[in-house]
C-alpha cells in the first residue's frame, strides 16, 4: 500500500490531504502543534473565549470553512498532532512525539512547512517586548492575548496592516512604520490590480481603515533603533522627509515579510534556487510542487504566497504526486490560478520591500544573532582576506553566528547580506546557511532509542 | 490569572479574551501563580513578569520572540522537564517554571 506522509497541517498540507484522501490514498498528516490551521487559521487554545468574528470579520468565514473541513478529515487520515519531524532520511521521515522518537516510511512525501518572519537585525531588537509580527498575531489568535497597550506594527510587509487593525479591534493603540515607500506601492498597483484585484482592495481597505481611524501610520520611513533598558520604550526612526522621530511604546511587532521554511526540503534533497527579487532561496520545484524523487512541496514553504494561494498550491502538489504514481488527474484552471497568486505575491515583495542595503551597512556594534549574541562586526571580522572566510557557512562556523538554537532563522538573511557586502559580492546570488538535521533542538534522550543513527 | 498580590510585578502580555478552562496552579520562580488549562506557559508567565529568561552570554533579559516556536529565544527551566520553549508548552498543574537556571540543575 502507498503510504503519503504530508508535513504540516496548514491550508496547504490540509488541502493536499483532503485531496488524497478522496482519492483513496493512505494520508499520514504530520503537525508540530496541537490543532491545525497553520499561521493563518491558528485557532484559539482549548477554552479560550476569543470571538473569532470580531478578530477576522470578513475572514472569519474562511477560518470556519477551513476547521470544519478538517473536522471531516481528521477520521479519514493517520493524524500525528504535537508532532515534530526533524530529518528525513532514507525513505523516513524521523519524528518526535511526546519525548519518543520513530522513523516513518514514507513512498511519497509532501512538504507544507508554512514560513516564518524574516527579520531586519537593528538596535534593540533583542530588548523584551519586541515580538516578530507574525507572533503578535499568533500569541492573540491562540492565547488571546496582546503583545502590549500601545504597540508599533513595523518593517515592511502586508501583514503590518492586518495585524495593527486586529489589534486595534482588541483596543490597543497602533502605530503603523512602513519602511517601503509610498512610491514603491504605487509602482506596483497596476500588476497587483492585473493579477488579484480583490486582494488588493483588501489590503487598501485596511490603510483605509487606519486612517480613518486617526492611527498614526508613517510610510518611507527608516528605522534607527528600539529603545528601552530590560523592555522597549519607544522606536526611533526618521520619516520620509529626513526627521528623526520617537514613538513611545510597550511593545513593537516588527517583519519584513516572510521566509519560507525549507529546511526540511533542503534535507530531503530539493535543490534551492535564488530568488533575486526577494533574496532568499527557496525550494526549485516545478510549476506543480515537484521536486523530484517523490518529493513535493506546497505553501508558504515552497513559495511565499498566502492562504489562498497555499490551499490551491496544495491540491497541485497533491494531484502531482497522483499523476507521478499513474492515475489521472485534471488540473482544470488551478495552475493559471495559482499562476496569478504568485504574481499577486511578487508585486506585494516590490511595494513591501526587504531593506537589503540597509542590513549591508548594519553598524558593527549591533546584534546580528541573537542566539548566540554575535554582532555585524564580528561577522565582518572573520570576513577578512587573510582569516579566510569567504562564504556564509565559513563564517558560521568561525563566529558561531546562525549556529544557536534557531538555526539562523533569525540571523541568516541578515548575515548573508553582510558577509555578500564585505566580500563585495551584494549583486550576486546570497549565499545561504546550509539546513542541518534537527530542524529544531530535540532533547538528545528521545534521539538516542534508534539503532540506525544516521 | 493572578500575581501574588505581595508583589505585583509589571506584566508584558495583555490578556483580552478569557480563558475558561480549570484553574491551574504553578509556581513561577517560587512565586505562586494561577493559570487557566489552555495557556501556553509563555502567556502565564508574561502575563505576571516582564520576562522570561535571562540570556546565557549576554545576561540581557529576553521575552521570546517569534511566539511560534520557532526562534528559541524563550526557552525556560521546568523542575521536572529539560529546558523548553514557553511557547509551545502549555501549564500543568504543580508545574515548576524558572526564569533563571534553578540551583541544583544544570544550566
Amino acid at each position: 500500500m502507498t503510504r503519503i506522509v504530508v508535513v504540516g497541517a496548514g491550508p496547504a498540507g490540509v488541502a493536499a490531504a483532503t485531496l488524497l484522501v478522496e482519492r483513496g490514498a493512505d494520508v499520514t498528516l504530520i503537525e508540530e502543534r496541537a490543532q491545525p490551521g497553520g499561521q493563518v487559521w491558528r485557532a484559539p487554545a482549548p477554552g479560550l473565549a476569543l470571538d473569532m468574528d470580531r478578530l477576522l470579520r470578513g475572514d472569519s468565514e474562511g477560518f470556519r470553512r477551513f476547521h470544519a473541513g478538517f473536522a471531516v478529515l481528521r477520521p479519514r487520515i493517520d493524524w500525528r498532532p504535537e508532532t515534530l519531524v526533524w530529518n528525513v532520511h532514507g525513505g523516513t521521515v524521523q519524528i518526535v512525539a511526546g519525548g519518543a522518537q520513530q522513523a516513518l516510511p514514507y513512498d511519497a512525501l509532501l512538504l507544507a512547512t508554512g514560513a516564518t518572519d524574516r527579520i531586519a537585525p537593528i538596535p534593540g531588537w533583542t530588548l523584551p517586548g519586541v515580538f516578530a509580527l507574525g507572533g503578535a498575531q499568533a500569541v492573540l489568535k491562540d492565547q488571546g492575548c496582546l503583545i502590549g497597550r500601545e504597540v508599533v506594527f513595523c518593517g515592511s510587509s502586508p501583514l503590518l496592516f492586518l495585524a495593527a487593525v486586529q489589534y486595534a479591534r482588541f483596543g490597543a493603540a497602533v502605530t503603523v512604520l512602513d519602511t517601503t515607500p509610498l512610491g514603491a506601492k504605487i509602482s506596483a498597483v497596476p500588476g497587483l490590480a492585473a493579477s488579484a484585484p480583490r486582494q488588493l482592495a483588501k489590503g487598501i481597505g485596511l490603510m483605509a481603515a487606519l486612517r480613518r481611524q486617526g492611527r498614526p501610520m508613517h510610510l518611507g520611513v527608516t528605522l534607527l533603533g528600539f529603545e528601552g533598558s530590560g523592555g522597549v520604550t519607544g522606536v526611533r526612526w526618521r520619516d520620509a522627509r529626513g526627521v528623526e522621530r520617537v514613538t513611545a511604546c510597550d511593545a513593537v511587532a516588527y517583519g519584513h515579510g516572510l521566509r519560507p521554511e525549507s529546511q526540511l526540503a533542503e534535507i530531503a534533497g530539493a535543490s534551492l534556487r535564488f530568488d533575486r527579487l526577494r533574496r532568499f532561496h527557496a525550494p526549485e520545484a516545478d510549476a506543480l510542487g515537484r521536486c523530484g524523487n517523490g518529493l513535493y512541496v506546497a505553501g508558504d514553504g515552497a513559495a511565499i504566497g498566502g492562504a489562498e494561494a497555499a490551499e490551491v498550491s496544495g491540491r497541485l502538489a497533491a494531484m502531482a504526486l497522483l499523476a507521478d504514481r499513474g492515475e489521472s488527474v485534471e488540473f482544470g484552471a488551478l495552475p493559471e490560478r495559482l499562476a496569478r497568486l504568485r504574481r499577486f505575491q511578487d508585486g506585494l515583495a516590490r511595494a513591501f520591500a526587504w531593506p537589503h542595503a540597509q542590513v549591508a551597512a548594519l553598524a558593527d556594534g549591533v546584534t546580528v544573532c541573537r542566539c548566540e549574541q554575535i554582532t555585524a562586526g564580528e561577522v565582518r571580522a572573520v570576513l577578512a582576506p587573510q582569516l579566510g572566510a569567504a562564504e556564509v557557512n565559513r563564517m558560521k562556523a568561525a563566529t558561531r553566528c546562525g549556529m544557536g538554537r534557531c538555526q539562523g532563522r533569525y540571523c541568516g538573511h541578515a548575515a548573508a547580506e553582510i558577509t555578500a557586502a564585505a566580500l563585495g559580492r551584494a549583486d550576486a546570488p546570497l549565499d545561504r546557511l546550509r539546513a542541518q538535521p534537527p530542524v529544531k533542538p530535540l532533547p538528545i534522550a528521545s534521539a538516542l532509542v534508534e539503532d540506525d543513527w544516521p | 490569572m493572578a500575581a501574588a498580590p505581595s508583589d505585583p510585578p509589571r506584566q508584558r502580555l495583555l490578556r483580552v479574551a478569557a480563558c475558561t478552562g480549570p484553574e491551574v496552579a504553578l509556581v513561577v520562580d517560587g512565586q505562586a501563580v494561577t493559570a487557566r488549562e489552555g495557556e501556553s506557559v509563555l502567556s502565564a508567565v508574561l502575563g505576571v513578569v516582564d520576562h522570561l529568561r535571562l540570556h546565557e552570554v549576554s545576561g540581557e533579559l529576553r521575552a521570546g520572540f517569534c511566539l511560534m516556536g520557532a526562534c528559541q529565544d524563550c526557552w525556560v527551566w521546568f523542575a521536572d522537564a529539560p529546558r523548553g520553549r514557553a511557547c509551545t508548552t502549555p501549564v500543568r498543574e504543580g508545574m515548576q517554571v524558572f526564569t533563571r537556571p534553578p540551583p541544583g540543575l544544570l544550566p
